[in-house]
């Protein structure tokens, strides 16, 4: 059978995201603050630091424009982790998945809902930041609630990219490469820290095709009490990166684990 | 409820062929064993038969449905427990039986109905709420085969279940797969461990670089093999050489005779000429015992290392 025929979804993808949500539940503490902590530090840090010596930035204060971006970067990372590393010790190291595997679940069940629980998990930190930073006054109004959605999007799309390296890591070492070629040149090439207008026109090129860009250009004018424009363009973009990447893992995976 | 049938079974990694071949069916109630060496295609099979692994030719039905078209829900009959355990170790004991029963779509109510007595059969009363790490390695062997009941299925696979068991916890094991088997439930058996084979096996094969080299049961197969009686002899240090003794006078005692290392194995029918003979060297001793399926293994898959 050719490992990259379609994937075969069902809902029997909830138990395994059960047992995910189960032993986070046990963790959920230093969880959150895990997940708070890093994204808040850059946050306040630069809000802080930084915006005190900018005049206003995209029309808003330096801090507010900051909280936007930080949510989506705070998404990214959370996604990231959780289907690099959590979902390669489960499959690599702990066999977890091999003891699913035997029950009545296939791999494409089990893979659905590694994505879909990444990208819960990155909507918890997401919505943690959203909260802190609606608490310090830095959301306009009620529509950035907009951005719940817009981040469990991107989480999906994120997910689904990290699922991809953890099918094909040979080892933990293998996700570094992910994080100095991919994650981080994304992170400043999108808008997450200044307006990707500054940048020269070959890098705007490069930003408009990262999914980090359209999921700061969701959650930024959702924050200012905005409808986004071109909502549709990016929720497609976002999407489309969330099932290519997705059925791609899911044959790697297949050839890897189903041979 | 039928159990388990392969014909012709045939997978090839690249030019190496795994499975060359296999015929064999499960009759209800039996335990079946496969035995080999490593790599003879023992793990291979049971992934073939529950639908990881798809082969390149064969036909294979487990619990009445084809394999691999319908494999996922035959595993809904199947219980498992694999070479390698797999608990949950961010759970305990129970948590990790009642996840694996969601996992069949059992509901929560119902699962925890049966947990005490899971955990009763596994011996780990008292033990609900402990962390996996905080077990043995007996226990967690327990776990898993009670893991695998959770589905109270009809047929079970068992890919090497005792193997790094100290003696107590292995002897727990064949006794409550011995249970099992009298509940009328059906066993395949992976091992090495011939004792194990000729304890709890009704039938079984020996496999070879993926086929089968012989099959029945333990007595069929000792019978059909190889000469009923086994005298091992050895030297005494450093007195005579038991090796100098096959190459000069074994041969008119022993219908075959093998020599490992010191030892020399002799096969026979009448054993009396030969220990008459050995009662009267000096330097040699001997050890005389019916031959057991040790004996086959070894005839038949040879003494030389598998890695």
């Amino acid at each position: 059978m050719n490992p990259f025929r379609p994937p075969s979804l069902s809902l029997r993808f909830i138990p395994v995201w059960r047992r995910n949500f189960l032993v986070w539940r046990k963790l959920a503490i230093p969880s959150i603050l895990g997940n708070l902590a890093d994204p808040m530090i850059y946050m306040l840090g630069l809000g802080y630091g930084i915006g005190t010596l900018l005049p206003e930035v995209g029309g808003v204060p330096y801090m507010a424009f900051l909280a936007a971006g930080a949510v989506c970067f705070s998404t990214m990372n959370s996604a990231t982790f959780e289907a690099l590393y959590s979902a390669f010790s489960r499959m690599q190291v702990q066999k977890t998945w091999d003891a699913i595997l035997n029950a009545p679940v296939a791999l494409d069940d089990v893979l659905l809902a590694e994505l879909v629980w990444a990208a819960s998990k990155a909507c918890l930190s997401g919505a943690a930041i959203l909260a802190v930073a609606a608490a310090l006054g830095l959301v306009a109004s009620p529509l950035a609630l907009w951005t719940l959605p817009v981040i469990f999007l991107a989480g999906l799309a994120f997910a689904a990219l990290g699922l991809v390296m953890t099918a094909l890591a040979p080892s933990y070492d293998f996700f570094m490469y992910y994080f100095t070629l991919f994650v981080t040149p994304m992170t400043l090439l999108s808008g997450v820290f200044f307006p990707v207008e500054q940048l020269p026109a070959a890098f705007q090129a490069v930003s408009a095709v990262l999914p980090l860009s359209h999921a700061v250009q969701l959650a930024r004018p959702l924050f200012s009490g905005e409808v986004p424009a071109q909502a549709a363009l990016h929720v497609a973009v976002l999407a489309g990166y969330a099932v290519t990447a997705f059925w791609l893992a899911l044959g790697l995976a297949r050839r890897r684990l189903l041979k | 409820m039928e159990t388990l049938s392969v014909v012709d079974l045939h997978k090839a990694y690249g030019t190496t062929a795994v499975l060359a071949g296999l015929t064999f069916e499960l009759r209800r109630g039996e335990c079946y064993g496969l035995l080999g060496p490593n790599g003879a295609g023992k793990t291979t099979t049971l992934r073939c038969a529950l639908g990881l692994t798809t082969p390149d030719a064969g036909t294979i039905r487990l619990a009445g449905l084809p394999v691999p078209q319908r494999a996922r829900e035959a595993r809904a009959r199947i219980g498992i427990v694999p070479q390698m355990d797999n608990l949950d170790p961010d759970f305990t004991a129970a948590e990790n039986l009642l996840v694996y029963g969601r996992y069949f779509g059992l509901a929560d109510a119902a699962v925890r109905a049966r947990i005490p007595q899971l955990l009763e059969f596994a011996g780990l009363t008292g033990r609900a709420d402990a962390k996996i790490a905080t077990l043995s390695g007996g226990m967690k062997r327990r776990l898993t085969l009670a893991r695998a009941l959770v589905n109270d299925p009809d047929l079970l696979f068992l890919d090497e279940p005792t193997t790094g068991l100290d003696p107590q916890a292995r002897h727990l094991i064949w006794e409550r797969l011995k249970q099992l088997l009298a509940q009328g439930k059906t066993v395949l058996l992976t091992t090495h461990f011939m004792d194990e084979a000729e304890r709890l096996c009704h039938r079984l094969a020996i496999m070879d670089r993926g086929r089968f080299i012989a099959e029945g049961s333990p007595r069929e197969v000792i019978a059909a093999h190889i000469e009923p009686e086994v005298v091992e002899v050895y030297g005494e240090p450093g007195e005579s050489s038991a090796v100098a003794w096959a190459r000069d006078e074994a041969a008119q005692f022993a219908a075959r005779v093998e020599v490992a290392g010191e030892t020399a194995f002799c096969y026979l029918t009448d054993s009396h000429p030969l220990l008459r003979h050995l009662a009267g060297q000096r330097g040699l001793r001997y050890l005389h015992r019916p031959a057991n399926l040790e004996d086959v293994f070894l005839k038949l898959t040879g003494r030389d290392l598998r890695d």
